[in-house]
């Protein structure tokens, strides 16, 4: 991989946590935790891998991303806006009245927005639904499907990536936010997921485990799974909640509450130190 | 005797012909000769999803297939799909207003045998709460038929609840589908007789027997819950001054309910309101629970004399 290419998506990924502890203040509510988390991968999908464009939202073989993890919206608001979807300014109005940028995302009340979620566990069954109307239409889209790893306990998950093995959907690849933390504490607390990749392999996914903060990982484990056929990809992407801002790392209490404008200016500055 | 057919019957036959259209694609959750979506899967098995039992699987994929152009079926039991399922509905076919038909057969008491746990009685209510939906319930096997062509017409979510049973066939080939638009099928003066589903046969048996009383009962057929054709509904209150709900579904939520708002904010008149009253069903053959239920025309009339008596 090009490391001006990498350091690049670096820069990017910086910007996108500084959206999201933005977005997040403003709104006075929001979920910082999971968004940083995930801001890398989705950084990589919008910025280096997925075909799409902004300038045609509708384009039928464009690749898909689903959010299922609705939470962590911001980061996929400001990756939409810093792509071109929508002017950058209306960040600033998330959650907002009148905002297209709700809470969690819902489709249509912007361009971009593939899927509405925020209700856990049905991103996958919606993602199997678009892979299949590719595979009918005998379209090469991908669709990308990010899920969390509090929100595997859901059991629609379990009914989807049967599905999704058993259409042998290769055209479908799962991104598992795998963060450890969800509202109630840590997730093996909570109720234990694991073994998380034994359990996907066991419904037929080809399952690859990634470190989810590292651009070289992340791409060339997302290139892979163009690769493989006949079975639904899974990668398993261990990650920090709050990643890139030192006082929110690994704390569950940072999954669903926004800073005061004070502990905002802390935040960017930790994230100015980052990576 | 009139010919009796199940209304999935006439739900299966006619998607079987809408199949010609390469968008439709039915999703069944295992139940595809129940539901009668096996018809279509033996014609164009590649657009035939059998999502395993998973309901709430079912819709969220067929959600996914909507957003992508095509118009899904997603079929199942009338309990399962409404009340399994009913967050991926909320979100997907509510809030996201995506073009999903979901089709509810076995509904009510008529189902019969397999008792309370599958006969779905308050399925409209659960459906008619989510804004935007379209609720059509047919009444006979060529209604059936023609409301399942509608529905793949109309842009925007539907729930088609259908029956188990053989109900008798009320409307000949000639019959035309208005969606939202109420039939009455006999006029009358008296009072009115609001019936919806196998439930209007009913009603129209009790037309009969009512009219050897010297009583012009006025029988309308409600096929479109949702959006209600409440001008239909106005104008029998205005010239018959009583009215009678008649449905196989609990009237906390159903048809009773909406015919029981709409005359409350325009035109209070005395009404009863006959189905299941805050109570589930039980196993027993359909017309063995429709007489225990009072969905009879010897039962019928007794309400109907009950509003009268209020007028």
């Amino acid at each position: 991989m090009n490391q001006s290419k990498i350091q690049e998506l670096k820069n990017i990924a910086k910007q996108i946590r500084k959206d999201i502890l933005e977005m997040i203040t403003a709104a006075g509510s929001g979920h910082p935790g999971g968004s940083l988390s995930a801001a890398d991968i989705m950084v990589a999908l919008y910025f280096h891998k997925m075909k799409h464009n902004p300038e045609k939202p509708d384009w039928p073989d464009r690749d898909r991303f689903v959010l299922s993890k609705g939470h962590a919206c911001p980061a996929l608001y400001s990756c939409l806006a810093r792509s071109g979807y929508f002017p950058v300014s209306k960040l600033k109005t998330l959650r907002k009245l009148g905002s297209c940028l709700q809470g969690h995302p819902e489709r249509d009340r912007c361009n971009g927005i593939e899927a509405s979620t925020g209700p856990l566990g049905q991103g996958l069954s919606f993602a199997n639904g678009i892979a299949l109307a590719g595979k009918l239409d005998k379209k090469d889209y991908k669709v990308y499907v990010m899920l969390g790893d509090g929100e595997v306990q859901e059991g629609n998950i379990w009914e989807a990536a049967m599905a999704s093995s058993h259409y042998k959907l290769d055209n479908v690849i799962a991104i598992l936010d795998h963060n450890r933390l969800q509202i109630d504490g840590e997730v093996s607390k909570v109720k234990n997921i694991e073994p998380i990749d034994e359990k996907f392999k066991a419904f037929g996914w080809h399952v690859i485990t990634i470190d989810g903060h590292d651009f070289n990982q992340i791409i060339d484990t997302l290139e892979q799974a163009d690769k493989i056929k006949n079975k639904p990809t899974m990668l398993i992407a261990n990650t920090i909640k709050g990643k890139g801002v030192k006082c929110m790392e690994n704390k569950a209490e940072w999954h669903g509450k926004a800073p005061s404008e004070n502990e905002l200016n802390v935040c960017l500055q930790e994230l100015a130190q980052y990576g | 005797m009139a010919e009796t057919k199940a209304t999935r019957d006439g739900f299966g036959e006619a998607l079987a012909e809408l199949g010609s259209n390469k968008d439709i694609v039915v999703l069944d959750a295992d139940l595809s000769e129940s539901t009668r979506t096996h018809k279509f899967a033996q014609k164009y098995p590649e657009r035939f999803l059998d999502m395993g039992i998973a309901e709430q699987d079912l819709v969220a994929t067929a959600a996914g297939l909507a957003a992508s152009g095509k118009i899904p079926f997603a079929c199942s039991f009338a309990a399962f799909i409404t009340g399994r399922a009913n967050d991926q509905i909320r979100l997907n076919a509510g809030i996201s207003k995506l073009n999903i038909k979901l089709v509810g057969s076995h509904a009510g008491l008529l189902t019969g045998e397999d008792g309370a746990s599958h006969q779905s009685l308050e399925d409209i209510g659960l459906m008619r709460c989510i804004p935007g939906m379209t609720v059509i319930q047919p009444a006979d096997f060529i209604e059936a038929k023609e409301a399942t062509k509608a529905a793949a017409k109309l842009k925007g979510p539907v729930y088609l609840r259908l029956g188990r049973g053989k109900v008798p066939v009320i409307n000949n080939e000639n019959y035309k589908f208005e969606l939202g638009k109420g039939a009455t099928l006999k006029d009358g003066k008296d009072i009115t007789i609001i019936a919806t589903g196998a439930l209007v046969h009913e009603a129209l048996a009790a037309h009969e027997e009512l009219k050897k009383q010297n009583i012009s009962a006025r029988i309308i057929n409600i096929h479109t819950i949702k959006p209600i054709d409440k001008n239909i509904i106005i104008k029998a209150a205005k010239e018959t001054k009583a009215i009678v709900t008649a449905e196989d579904h609990g009237i906390n939520g159903g048809l009773g309910s909406i015919v029981a708002e709409i005359l409350s904010e325009n035109i209070p008149v005395p009404l009863e309101r006959l189905g299941t009253n805050d109570t589930f069903g039980e196993s027993g053959k359909p017309e063995e629970l429709y007489k225990k239920y009072g969905f009879t025309p010897e039962n019928i009339i007794k309400v109907v004399k009950k509003a009268l008596k209020r007028k």
